[in-house]
Parts: C-alpha cells; structure tokens; sequence
C-alpha cells in the first residue's frame, strides 16, 4: 500500500464509525431517560402524585453493592431477565418482566454480567428468600443449597463465643451439620455481610414501566 | 504423533542452514542486524515481564478453575475468592503476558519492516518498566479489595491513568519506527500493527472514561464496557497476531504471501466489521433492539475478513507442510492461524439469535474466549518469540525437547480446553433454557465439564514452565555462535 493518507484515514474513521454508531447514539437515544410512572398521563407525561421507578437504592443497599463489586458476585451472577420467549427467564422466575434500559440509570456501576453459574439475581429480592436464608447461605451456600459450587464467603462473618446470651442476629446453623460453630460458639455476620443482604434484598423488578408490563 | 525425525528441528531451520539473516546481501545483513540490535534489550525485557505473567496468570487461573469444582478450595483466604482470583487471571494474561508479548512481537516487526532502528531504547524500557508495575499494582488491587467488577476492565482506577501513560509512551515507539521507515513501500503488516497501535489507546480511554471517570448512564455503560472488551481482542491483539502470522509465513517459508489483494481486503473489512461485533455480548439484554442487531451484522460481516486471511495463508503454505513441521515458530503460528479461523467463524455463528440464545451466560463463552485468546493469539505470540529471541541475542535456543514439551502441552491442553467448555457449555445453555430441569442439576452436570478444564490448565502450565525455563536457558547461557550439530543431526536422523 502506498496512499498512506487513507491508510490514516480509514484506521480513524472505522472506529470513529462504531463509536458514533453503538456508544454515542445510545447515549443521545436513551442516555437521558428520567425516572417516570408506571403509567403516563394524556400527554405522555408521568401521572402526578404517583411513584416513580425505578427507585432510588438505600445508603445500606449501596454498601452492599460495593461488596457485591469487591467480591466479583458479577462473574457467577447476572443481573437482567430476557424477554419471555428468549431463554427461559421468566418461566424459571427469574422475574415478572424482561429488564429495560430504564430500570439501570440510577445505578452508577451497572453489573448486567455474563455469565450464569448461578441463577440470574435482578429479581432476588422479590423471591421467599429471607434474610437469615441468605446469611446461611453466603456463610456456606452447602447448608442451603448441597452440592452448590458457588463459594463461601465465611470471612464476611465472625466465628466468636457466646457471652451471655446468643446474639439477636447470629446465624442460624442446625447444630447436627458439620457447618455449624463449636458449641458456645456463634457465627455473627460483619457489617459487610449485613449490607451486603441488604443489596440482594433491595433488587427486586417489581414494579411495572410504561414501555415494560408485567408478561402475563 | 511426534517421532524421532519428526521432531522440531534445529531452533530455527534457516539459523542453521544460513546464518540468522538467512541468504541476503551482505549491507541487509548489517541493516538488519542493527535493527536487532537495537530492539534487543527492551525486546528481551518484555519477553522476560510476558513470561512472568504468563506464569503468574497460569497461577491464578487453575486456582479459579479448581474453584469453580471444588469450591472448598483455599475458600479461607478472601483474596483468591473465585470472583477476584479470576479476575486477576484476566488482568495477568490480558495487561501483563498479551500486552508485553504486542510491545515485543509488534515494536519489533514493525522496526524490522520500517528498516528503521528503535530510537532511545533505554526511554523504551522506562515506559515498560512502568507498564508492568502499574499491571502488579492492578492486580494486587483487584486481589486485596479494590476491584472495580467491570469485564476487562477490573484494574483500580487509581492505577488506569499511569497505564494510559506509559502505553502511550510504549505505542509512540511503533510510530516513530514508522516514521522513520526506509522502505517505500508499506507492508500488510505495518498496516495491522499501525492500526492496533492507534486503536487501543482510543478504545480503552474511552472505556475509562464513560465508565468510570464520567460515567454513561445506565446501560450504555454496558454497551461501552463490550464495545472496549471485544475490540481489545479485535481490534488490539488479533491485528498484531496476524500481522506476525504475515510477517512470519513467508519469511520462513521463503515465498511472497499469496495475494495483495487478499490482505488488503482482509484489513479493511476487519477494521469495518469487527468493532461492531462487541454489542452481541448484550443480545437479549436490557439495550435497544436495532443495537443489537448491529451487533449481529458486525459479527456475521466478520466472516469476510476471516475466510479472506485463511484462504490468503493457506495458498501461500500449501505444499510446505515439512517445512511448517520443522520450524518451531510455524507450528505455533499455523496452529494459531487456524483457530483463528475456526474461533471467528463460531464467534460469528454464536451472534445469531437462535445459537446466542443457547450459548449466552454459559461456558461455552468462556471456551470460545480462550479459543480466540489463547489457541490463536497466544500460540502465535510463543511462535514469534520463538523466532525473534535468537536474532535479539544471536543465540540459539537451548533445548529443542523444551520447545517440544511446550507445543504439545499447549496444543492438546488447549484443545481439551475449547472442546470440554464448550460441549459442557452448549449442554449447560440447553438445559439452562428448559425450566423443568431445576438449577441445582445443572449446577452439578457442569462440575465433571469443568474439571476437564483443571485439566487443560495443568498442561497448559507445563507449557507454559517449558517456555519460561527456555527463556531463562537462552538469556544464561553461552553464545553459540555457531548452530549446533548434534540438534541438526538429529533432525536430519
Ligand atoms: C463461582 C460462582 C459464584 C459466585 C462467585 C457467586 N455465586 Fe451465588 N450462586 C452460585 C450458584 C452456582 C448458585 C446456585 C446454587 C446455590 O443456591 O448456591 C448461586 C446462588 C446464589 C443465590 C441464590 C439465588 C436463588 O435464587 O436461589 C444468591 C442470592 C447468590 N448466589 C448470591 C451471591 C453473592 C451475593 C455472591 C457474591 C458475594 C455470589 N453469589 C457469588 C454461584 C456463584
């Protein structure tokens, strides 16, 4: 090749090309979108005096998300329900709607992920799962869930003797499992574990969007 | 499979026939051993920092992957919980062994190419001294807490603007040794390496910054993060990868590449297609439907660069398969060149709806990530430095038996690798789409699929020790300044 011009040229432009046309027309498509109400009024605008979704996070939920981040739950988690009729999303309850662009913009990180080693998690907090069923769980998901490959993750809570009386939140662990403390002993979670619940119990899709109706 | 005679000849079949700088006039010989020369300090520094982290990366990798069957695993040290340690496998393969590996391969052909000396080396290994260590301060700061869980992208940011810096420092070396080209006339692979030495900069600084320092809102972050990680591959690696495989092939095999014309479609229709493709990361997702049907036509508009690049090379070896046999640096690059093909063509089925649909969230992801990665980019890199050491140091390689040992363990490991993940993969996306099977059985139908892949990771490692021990041999050992018979003499047995 001798034109060394288009050479330059072209290596500029094919870039400038698929930046413009992925990155930067989203951003001016949808890059505003502003939280609204489940239905819009007349004019299109949000019905006054109703709530508006999504929901801003609590200050603990998003401390939570920061170990959630810290710790790579994204690489095993996703955080997004497909359309119904696009895998099996919906039917295995994964969430009563496919996820939108609208339901992420009040999130600074958004973790939408890639990878389903464990079951998607945008709905977590809608499901029966209480909060002492996620502390068993994150201790050492085998006393849920046998046979999980999803880690422990006991270093967020705190093996210590019992003074006195058993602590209000200790974690419930059938004393006939080899999972359970010495006895005398209990499993306390940290605050970063007590977040971190928090986080999975704040991520529910439970609300219906204009552009995104529960599927029937 | 291997014999006695069919055994990796003498290091480098030509270094023992004719001398480093095979048949040519006695000035070329000069000219280019001056370039050698001048590329010889900082190109052995990065080979020497692209085997640490291969070794490191081969590390953090198995410990993720016997995790991932065996959860119970070193689980009591949060730093190599599964989330952080497979991260920091990333980050080492990705910044610490492709990255150094493109500073060597590419800064080196494209000076060889130019006919231009390297200028101020010793700037050159300031820049990469500062790379490497910003790399370990990433690492360390994924491993100890800080990671920012964005794909491709884990390193702090606190750390991201001194890679910015020292990469431009790193890059400009290639433009320079462009600029300064006396050759007339520019070759496909100065094309390749041109465009990836301006790509990446533009690519992860846009990432950087809509993601992190002004941060896009919601899902377009998303779409940023896949736009960036797919072209690091696409648009970073692969063009510096076949730009060796040009470079390469008929450099050994002493025959011009078969068609101009052929390369010159096959770079301009990868710089048109391939930066679209990222998007099918996203298919299904929560982003506007025409995107990712841009995504779709990207990744099936690859299937032209890629047929063009393997009909290109494989006229141009056809009837040398001898040749390629004995030539260390062509087996690892052939081996590479051909999962090329075969990884992109499936890449580019795997954007299509209804395979997506299966084969999205599954290990067949992760199968098809190494495919690209690893069995072509890396096994082409191991080839190039199999062929440029001896002319840095004007040494032979040691051990034949090492270089042996190294594409065996990584061609069978790989090969283990891709199959297991992705059989186990497809299965897994099957049963995942099918809401009577519950969770829990898919979670353990996966466990004996992911073993395989322990498995691959040990051969792998042993390749990878093989390389690295072969390294240390050829920088410690004595200049052998003519080849050794005994290596000749057994091939030629
Ligand atoms: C190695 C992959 C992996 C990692 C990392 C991982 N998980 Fe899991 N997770 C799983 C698997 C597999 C399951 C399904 C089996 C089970 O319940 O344990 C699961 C299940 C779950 C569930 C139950 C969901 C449901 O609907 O039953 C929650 C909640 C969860 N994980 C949260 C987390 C959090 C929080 C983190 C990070 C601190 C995390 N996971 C990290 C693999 C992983």
């Amino acid at each position: 090749m001798k034109n060394l011009p288009i050479l330059f040229l072209g290596i500029f432009f094919t870039v400038a090309f698929s930046w413009s046309g992925l990155i930067l027309s989203s951003q001016i498509q949808y890059g505003g979108l502003t939280p609204t109400t489940a239905t819009l009024d007349e004019d299109g605008n949000p019905t006054p005096g109703e709530t508006l979704f999504p929901r801003m996070a609590s200050g603990q939920a998003e401390q939570g998300k920061l170990i959630y981040i810290r710790e790579g739950c994204m690489y095993c988690h996703t955080q997004q329900v497909r359309p119904q009729g696009f895998g099996a999303d919906y039917e295995r309850g994964w969430g009563p709607r496919q996820t939108v662009p609208r339901d992420y913009i009040l999130q600074d990180r958004v973790l939408l992920g890639t990878m389903r080693t464990g079951p998607d998690l945008a709905d977590v907090g809608g499901r029966p799962l209480t909060r002492s069923w996620h502390h068993q769980h994150l201790y050492n998901p085998q006393i849920t869930s046998p046979g999980s490959i999803m880690p422990p993750f006991a270093y967020l809570y705190e093996v210590k003797e019992i003074e006195g009386a058993p602590s209000p939140n200790a974690v419930t662990i059938s004393p006939d499992t080899e999972y359970a403390p010495e006895p005398g002993f209990e499993v306390v979670p940290t605050k970063e574990a007590e977040v971190l619940v928090d986080y999975l119990l704040s991520l529910k899709v439970d609300y219906e969007l204009p552009e995104a109706k529960f599927t029937e | 499979m291997s014999t006695a005679s069919d055994i990796v000849e003498p290091a480098q079949p030509q270094v023992a026939r004719e001398g480093v700088y095979g048949s040519r006039s006695a000035e070329e010989r000069v000219a280019l051993s001056v370039i050698d020369n001048s590329m010889k300090v900082a190109g052995v520094f990065f080979v020497c920092c692209g085997a640490f982290w291969l070794l490191a990366g081969s590390f953090f990798g198995f410990v993720a992957s016997m995790k991932l069957h065996n959860p119970d695993f070193m689980a009591a040290l949060p730093e190599l919980t599964f989330g952080r340690v497979r991260s920091a496998h990333l980050n080492s393969m990705a910044y610490g062994w492709a990255n150094n590996a493109v500073f060597a391969i590419g800064l080196w052909i494209m000076a060889r190419l130019s006919r231009a000396p390297v200028r101020h080396g010793g700037l050159l290994i300031i820049a990469g001294v500062m790379w490497n260590l910003a790399v370990l301060v990433g690492i360390r700061g994924i491993l100890f807490g800080d990671m920012t869980s964005v794909e491709w992208l884990e390193i702090p940011t606190y750390v991201t603007p001194i890679l910015g810096l020292s990469y431009a420092l790193i890059g400009v070396w290639g433009i320079l040794a462009f600029h300064y080209r006396k050759s007339e006339h520019v070759y496909v692979s100065q094309w390749y390496i041109l465009g990836a030495v301006f790509w990446f900069p533009w690519i992860y600084t846009v990432a950087q910054m809509l993601i992190f320092f002004a941060p896009a809102r919601g899902t377009v972050q998303a779409i940023t993060n896949w736009w960036f990680a797919h072209n690091v591959l696409g648009l970073w690696y692969t063009p510096v990868a076949l730009a060796a495989a040009y470079y390469l092939i008929p450099k050994i095999l002493g025959k011009p590449i078969h068609s101009y014309y052929l390369s010159v479609l096959g770079f301009w229709s990868l710089a048109l297609f391939y930066n679209w493709a990222g998007v099918h990361h996203l298919i299904g997702g929560p982003i506007p439907l025409w995107l990712q049907t841009a995504g779709v036509v990207g990744s099936l508009g690859m299937v032209i660069p890629v047929i063009v690049v393997a009909v290109n090379h494989h006229l141009t070896v056809r009837g040398c398969f001898r040749q390629i046999w004995n030539s260390p640096t062509l087996r690892f690059v052939v081996y590479g060149a051909m999962s090329y093909t075969l990884a992109s063509l499936m890449g580019s089925l795997m954007a299509i709806p209804e395979v997506n649909v299966v084969t999205h969230f599954t290990h067949f992801t992760v199968a098809h990530a190494h495919h690209g990665a690893y069995a072509f980019f890396t096994m082409v890199m191991f080839g190039s430095v199999y062929f440029m050491m001896p002319r840095l140091l004007q040494k032979e390689w040691p051990s034949a038996t090492l270089i042996r040992i190294h594409f065996w363990s990584c061609a069978i490991g790989a090969a283990i690798y891709v199959i297991g993940l992705s059989v186990g993969g497809w299965m897994q996306g099957l049963m995942m789409n099918n809401p009577e099977i519950p969770f829990m059985e898919i979670v353990e139908f996966m466990v004996p699929w992911l073993m395989s892949r322990s498995l691959a990771g040990v051969l792998l490692t042993i390749g990878h020790f093989a390389f690295a021990i072969n390294i240390a041999w050829i920088l410690l050992g004595r200049r052998v300044a003519e080849p050794k018979v005994s290596l000749t003499k057994k091939a030629a047995a």
